[in-house]
């Protein structure tokens, strides 16, 4: 535990000694309220709800969070510190959970950063802030699901370019799963049950049941045991990576 | 009897078909440091990945102190100061952020973290380069972090990779000085491409080639299988070159005679003893002395180190050239 919580704040500190964390940032920031006020409409709308805000996150997740993830495990494989950490003695599952809980706990921090928007819409209606605040929940786990995957793909490769392009095209897939685009595809021939399935495993259709202000038991369970299923392959990945 | 503290038997590496380690054995005890020495690809890294558990054995076992690396990796590495080859290391860390790093995942309080990071960076001499980012130190300070960072939990053994390589004269002898002075309390190995190291820390040097021990002994013993152990060496005049080398042939116990050329007007000759045990250089004071050869210089060769090296591996033919 003390190991894991080391691992963790060597990694935090990784992220803003660099400008990269305040450039991840700002960019994030600045995305949110443009696809908010431009795409979504947020004041054409005239509803004083934030759906126009957390109906992009998926998309917008789709591209930030492999962009944090991709240097998890890539960068140690490039500068060779793989070496000097794994030969520490750090229980394998301490680092993979320490990296990802900074990433998670750095991603967690962004999304806070978004609380002028709530603000906003405080000021100009009457929202329903239990809505908003069980869509920030949903909105937190879902990018905990994103970071997981990326985090395990990062490990196979010592390119983070590589990682990041896996990572995006794993968490596309992820998200699109429910959309009827795929699932059209497979209804036509598919059994049933697998068009469920598939359906189910949607980060969307998981995502949009929360916003909508229903915090589902079943629907944290999903993303927290996508977040443990990932993570464990992550430590499988590296464990193998002993074998040369 | 010494302690025992790293035991390795049939120790085996394979990658695909290719064999990088090829049942090594040897132990190391308390007060020894064990020198690799052999070209590149013959399998020093590889051995010492294998001994800190970043790469599982093909087969064969190993123990630190006592634990062995396929069942009990954890308290293994407790037990184990790793310096990986190029002393990796956080670059956007600095030395004094990275230490701590090491000195909490090694599970120090505040207060011992203190005195363990003082203690490493004295040591080490870092102190004037503590707060800078290591990317930006040079590469013998980043050398230094990454010993600091092994022996910061003071561990019975002490395995590095390369410990001077990159370094300065002044700071190889710092290094070799460090090492020397932690010799009695730990088990080390080190590897290394030069000789010269082995001399200067080792007790004892494994000489490995192509994943296999090709010679095991103290420095001394292997210089001893050196042509040149216990040959003469005489600095002449060119104009009396033939003259001597006459004379020498006829000293009983002398066999190949071989000349180099210095410049135009010197020769160095050095004539090797037919049993190697045989020691010729009263022989060849008294006849040079009776006869009134002109001798600019005349001494006893101990061995040549990189002689034996080249005549015992094979595998890299490039390292080989590079040595001499």
């Amino acid at each position: 535990m003390k190991q894991m919580i080391a691992v963790l704040r060597r990694e935090l500190v990784g992220y803003f000694a660099t400008p990269l964390a305040y450039v991840f940032i700002v960019l994030f920031l600045f995305s949110m309220g443009a696809f908010t006020f431009y795409v979504g409409n947020f004041y054409e709308a005239g509803n004083a709800d934030l759906s126009s805000f957390f109906g992009f996150h998926p998309w917008l997740y789709l591209f930030f969070i492999p962009a944090i993830s991709m240097r998890l495990w890539a960068e140690e494989q490039k500068s060779g510190t793989i070496e000097l950490l794994m030969t520490l003695p750090i229980p394998l599952w301490s680092m993979v959970t320490g990296k990802f809980l900074a990433a998670w706990a750095f991603t967690g921090l962004a999304l806070f950063l978004t609380f002028p928007i709530w603000l906003t819409v405080n000021y100009l209606g009457d929202p329903d802030n239990g809505v908003i605040f069980a869509s920030y929940i949903g909105s937190f786990f879902m990018a905990g699901g994103y970071l997981a995957i990326g985090s395990c793909l990062s490990a196979l490769t010592r390119n983070q370019v590589i990682a990041f392009v896996l990572s995006v095209v794993i968490c596309f897939l992820f998200t699109v799963s429910g959309l009827p685009l795929v699932l059209d595809f497979f209804s036509s021939w598919a059994p049933k049950i697998l068009v469920t399935t598939i359906a189910s495993f949607s980060f969307m259709t998981h995502f949009e049941a929360i916003m909508d202000g229903v915090i589902d038991l079943r629907d944290i369970v999903f993303f927290i045991t996508l977040i443990s299923l990932w993570l464990t392959v992550n430590a499988i990945v590296l464990d193998q990576k002993k074998a040369g | 009897m010494s302690q025992v503290l790293i035991e390795v038997e049939h120790l085996r590496k394979s990658f695909g078909g290719f064999r990088a380690v090829d049942g090594l054995s040897f132990s190391v005890s308390k007060g020894e440091v064990l020198g690799f020495l052999g070209p590149n690809g013959a399998g020093k890294s590889t051995t010492m990945k294998m001994l800190t558990g970043f790469l599982t054995p093909s087969a064969g076992r190993a123990r630190i102190c006592g634990a062995e690396i396929s069942d009990d990796l954890l308290e293994v590495r407790e037990n184990i100061g790793y310096l990986p080859e190029g002393a990796p290391a956080y670059g956007d860390m600095t030395p004094g952020q990275f230490l701590r790093f090491i000195a909490q995942v090694r599970g120090y309080e505040k207060q011992a973290a203190n005195k363990a990071i003082a203690d490493a960076v004295a040591k080490t001499q870092l102190q004037s380069v503590l707060d800078q980012p290591i990317d930006t130190l040079s590469k013998g300070f980043k050398r230094r972090v990454g010993i600091a960072q092994a022996i910061l939990h003071n561990p019975p053994v002490l395995i590095m990779d390369e410990p001077t390589d990159g370094l300065d004269p002044n700071q190889k002898f710092a290094v070799r000085r460090l090492i020397t002075a932690m010799a009695k309390e730990k088990a080390i190995i080190i590897s290394t491409h030069i000789l010269e190291e082995v001399e200067a820390v080792c007790t004892r040097a494994l000489i490995i080639d192509q994943g296999r021990i090709v010679a095991d002994g103290t420095p001394a013993e292997l210089i001893a299988r050196s042509r040149y152990h216990n040959a003469v060496t005489l600095e002449v005049a060119t104009g009396d070159a033939d003259l001597i080398r006459q004379g020498l042939k006829e000293i009983e116990g002398a066999g190949d005679i071989s000349e180099v050329a210095m410049n135009a007007a010197s020769k160095r000759i050095t004539v090797f003893p037919k049993d190697p045990e045989t020691l010729l250089i009263d022989d060849v004071a008294i006849v040079s002395t009776e006869k009134h050869w002109p001798i600019k210089s005349l001494y006893a060769e101990a061995g040549r180190l990189d002689e034996v090296f080249r005549s015992l591996t094979t595998s890299d033919a490039g390292e080989q050239g590079a040595v001499s």
